[in-house]
């Protein structure tokens, strides 16, 4: 026995030395293929889906009866907000378990694949109703409007899909933890177990959600409790917002810095972001109900709490990621107080492309530790401000990251390089969004502050000359989503083509390592037990009150309606 | 392991969340400009034989102070058209009788979720004349761009 355990330890650890050596295996790297090609395609759906929604705010085009405004904003959302995310964070994260945990396990990879299927299934099940304008709810889908039980059960689907990978990536983690006893489990594995823990806790709330919508949805229950829905769904909605971002941290943290050729920030620090992030991100989703009736103002104001919170350990890592970048261009010889930044590789769009995107984080959690203030948030609640937001958050710190990061991974589980032309694309293609996402963003946050509403196909209010007055910004939007649908095709052209026509050869999965002289990471950072326990104990202070109240003081529930 | 520059950082991150919350607790509790909270329930099927929602409209229920009782339904408020002496303050209940809205007037900070089953209330002065946008700033189906109404205020 013991001597068979001692042999399938040896072969793993050749399995290990192989991956290193030779790179993903190809079973791996077939999985994160097919993860990102559906990604990058929903960019392109959902990019074309968004000039659409751009030109039309503008006034300069009017939506199809067969394919009106709120049937494209649906998909919109969906497409970037579920399929792009869920697609590329899974892809990613797969990949960078293979290559730090040494190949994923058979098994896992089976679950990757049922898991994958399943997401397409219910996607396919869940844009049905919507092209056939069953379903023009937006991805928020708030009770009482009600969309064909299709789309609810698509969501299942979805939902389910996300769960298989969750325990995939579980699976192959307490595998490599029983191999490698006391040791840390690999930094980008710890930041891929943190989202997967976050994307199950997180998207349990949603399920609930959709499992009492369904009979309702099919007239076997008459009535739904409209705030419970609500709020179960934001519990689950703003932990995948964060769910994207700790996805784009963890290449800040530990990609980049291996790219300018430098060594990754403190591994305790860099833990302990994790950590704090996984533990303070569902209770998050309350600031979405901040003028929503039935919540009281204490309650309201421990949310206020709750949500800022989360922005410390953001504020960790901004200082952290402008210390090695400065740590990094010093040791290259760059000088003076901030002539140190002509050190960095401003031409490589691995570095441009995520390097904008945390900048583009700056004023982005500013602007949302703002907005999750009770009364200022009151000013700028479902107006175009949001819109801006997360155009600027999502659009900009997430999706530029995942460019940036698909310079690399793409070649590298495709077994091809990245050639000099295609990055030189890559950085004509980042200073274009850059623009765009400025210009389109920018315009979203002003017209917003003026009073323009969120969701909400153009409209003059029947010529109100306030109404009017927004029309010159919303002409920005129409400029933005321009330049942004360039941008998508030159991305959607360089991933594709790194994908099949790139030459062949080797391209390196670029981990960093921690500084020389650095004390080694205590044992209590792989408590994961105790921070799942955490988590549920602080979702538990954030959640029970006003759920139990909606609950048990509930008025009579509302029965579907169709108002579109 | 922490550098002097990133202690005085995180003491300075810190400070200003704290920051952040003792000025928002302030304006909430001491100043009561609180976001709309308010929480009594109503059967959404029976709006219209629900006091107050029996009789919506204005009232005038002091010197320069207005309550309007209001409706929301796809695609309208009801009542329509308000108009107010300037220097008025304005209390609005309101409540939905179908899927959620939301209440939203520019040039003011009049914003809240208007949800069916709830009752909202909602305050607002309105000192300079002029004519204000009401809209629904939550998507409520095909004619939710056309869901507004103005408060004149004169």
């Amino acid at each position: 026995m013991e001597t068979v355990i001692k042999q399938t330890g040896k072969t793993q650890a050749f399995k290990d030395k192989a991956n290193k050596v030779m790179g993903i295996s190809l079973e791996d790297a077939k999985i994160t293929k097919s993860y990102l090609s559906v990604a990058f395609l929903a960019i392109l759906l959902g990019g074309i889906l968004g000039l659409l929604q751009g030109l039309n705010r503008a006034g300069m085009l009017e939506l199809p009866a067969w394919l009106n405004y709120y049937q494209v904003l649906t998909a919109h959302g969906l497409l970037l907000v579920v399929v792009l995310s869920a697609f590329f964070t899974i892809g990613y994260f797969y990949a960078g378990l293979s290559h730090t945990l040494g190949g994923l396990l058979p098994k896992v990879r089976k679950m990757a694949w049922i898991g994958f299927w399943m997401k397409i299934f219910g996607f396919v099940l869940a844009v049905i109703p919507i092209l056939m304008n069953e379903a023009s709810v937006m991805y928020t889908f708030y009770p009482p409007m009600a969309a064909s039980p299709i789309f609810y059960i698509g969501l299942v689907f979805i939902v389910l899909g996300v769960w298989m990978c969750a325990f995939g990536a579980f699976i192959n983690v307490a595998s490599w933890r029983k191999r490698n006893p006391g040791q840390h489990i690999p930094i980008l594995s710890f930041f891929a177990t943190g989202v997967f823990v976050l994307l199950f806790f997180g998207s349990i709330p949603v399920a609930i959600e959709v499992f009492t919508i369904i009979p309702w949805a099919f007239g076997w229950v008459e009535t739904i409790n409209v705030m419970v829905a609500r709020t179960l769904f934001w519990a689950f909605g703003h932990t995948l917002v964060n769910i994207w971002y700790l996805t784009a941290v963890s290449a800040w943290y530990v990609i980049v810095p291996k790219i300018i050729g430098g060594r990754r920030w403190n591994d305790l620090l860099t833990r302990i972001v994790v950590i704090a992030l996984v533990i303070m991100n569902i209770t998050g989703g309350f600031h979405h109900q901040i003028i929503d009736p039935g919540i009281s103002e204490p309650v309201k104001y421990m949310h206020v709490f709750m949500s800022l919170a989360i922005g410390f350990p953001s504020l960790m890592t901004a200082y952290a990621m402008f210390a090695v970048f400065e740590r990094t261009a010093r040791k290259k010889g760059g000088r003076g107080l901030v002539g140190w930044y002509k050190k960095l590789p401003w031409g490589d769009v691995r570095f441009l492309a995520p390097f904008i995107a945390m900048a583009a984080f700056i004023p982005a959690g500013a602007g949302g530790i703002v907005q999750s203030t009770n009364q200022l948030n009151q000013v700028v609640h479902n107006t175009m401000w949001i819109v801006g937001h997360f155009h600027l958050t999502l659009g900009m710190s997430v999706v530029m990251t995942f460019f940036g990061i698909s310079y690399w991974l793409i070649p590298y589980v495709s077994k091809r390089m990245l050639t000099p032309q295609i990055n030189k694309l890559g950085v004509i293609q980042t200073i274009i969004w850059t623009l765009g996402m400025i210009i389109m963003s920018g315009a979203m946050h002003w017209v917003g502050l003026l009073g323009s509403p969120r969701r909400t196909s153009y409209s003059t209010y029947f010529d109100n000359a306030t109404a009017l007055s927004w029309d010159p910004y919303l002409f920005f939007l129409a400029i933005g989503g321009t330049l942004l649908m360039i941008g998508v095709l030159m991305q959607v052209y360089a991933v594709f083509y790194l994908m099949f026509f790139a030459p062949k050869g080797n391209t390196e999965f670029p981990v960093a390592e921690v500084e020389e002289d650095e004390a080694p990471t205590p044992r209590w950072t792989e408590r994961w037990g105790l921070w799942i326990v955490c988590m549920i104990v602080l979702v538990g202070m954030a959640y029970v009150i006003p759920l139990v109240d909606f609950i048990v003081n509930a008025p009579p529930g509302s029965p579907p309606y169709k108002t579109w | 392991m922490m550098h002097r520059s990133e202690k005085v950082w995180l003491i300075l991150s810190f400070g200003m969340i704290i920051g952040f919350m003792l000025i928002t607790g302030y304006q909430t509790f001491a100043l009561e400009m609180g976001p709309p909270s308010y929480g009594e329930r109503i059967d959404p099927q029976k709006v219209d034989e629900t006091a107050p929602f029996d009789n919506p409209g204005i009232k005038k229920i002091g010197e320069n102070e207005y309550e309007v009782v209001m409706i929301l339904q796809v695609f309208s408020f009801t009542p329509n058209e308000i108009e107010v002496p300037a220097g008025s303050t304005v209390h609005f209940t309101m409540t939905s009788k179908d899927v959620v809205h939301g209440f939203q007037v520019a040039d003011t900070n009049l914003n809240a979720m208007v949800v069916p089953g709830y009752v909202q209330k909602i305050t607002q002065k309105f000192d300079k004349p002029g004519e204000y946008l009401v809209l629904c700033n939550e998507y409520c189906g095909a004619g939710h761009q056309m869901m507004s109404t103005t408060i004149t205020v004169k």
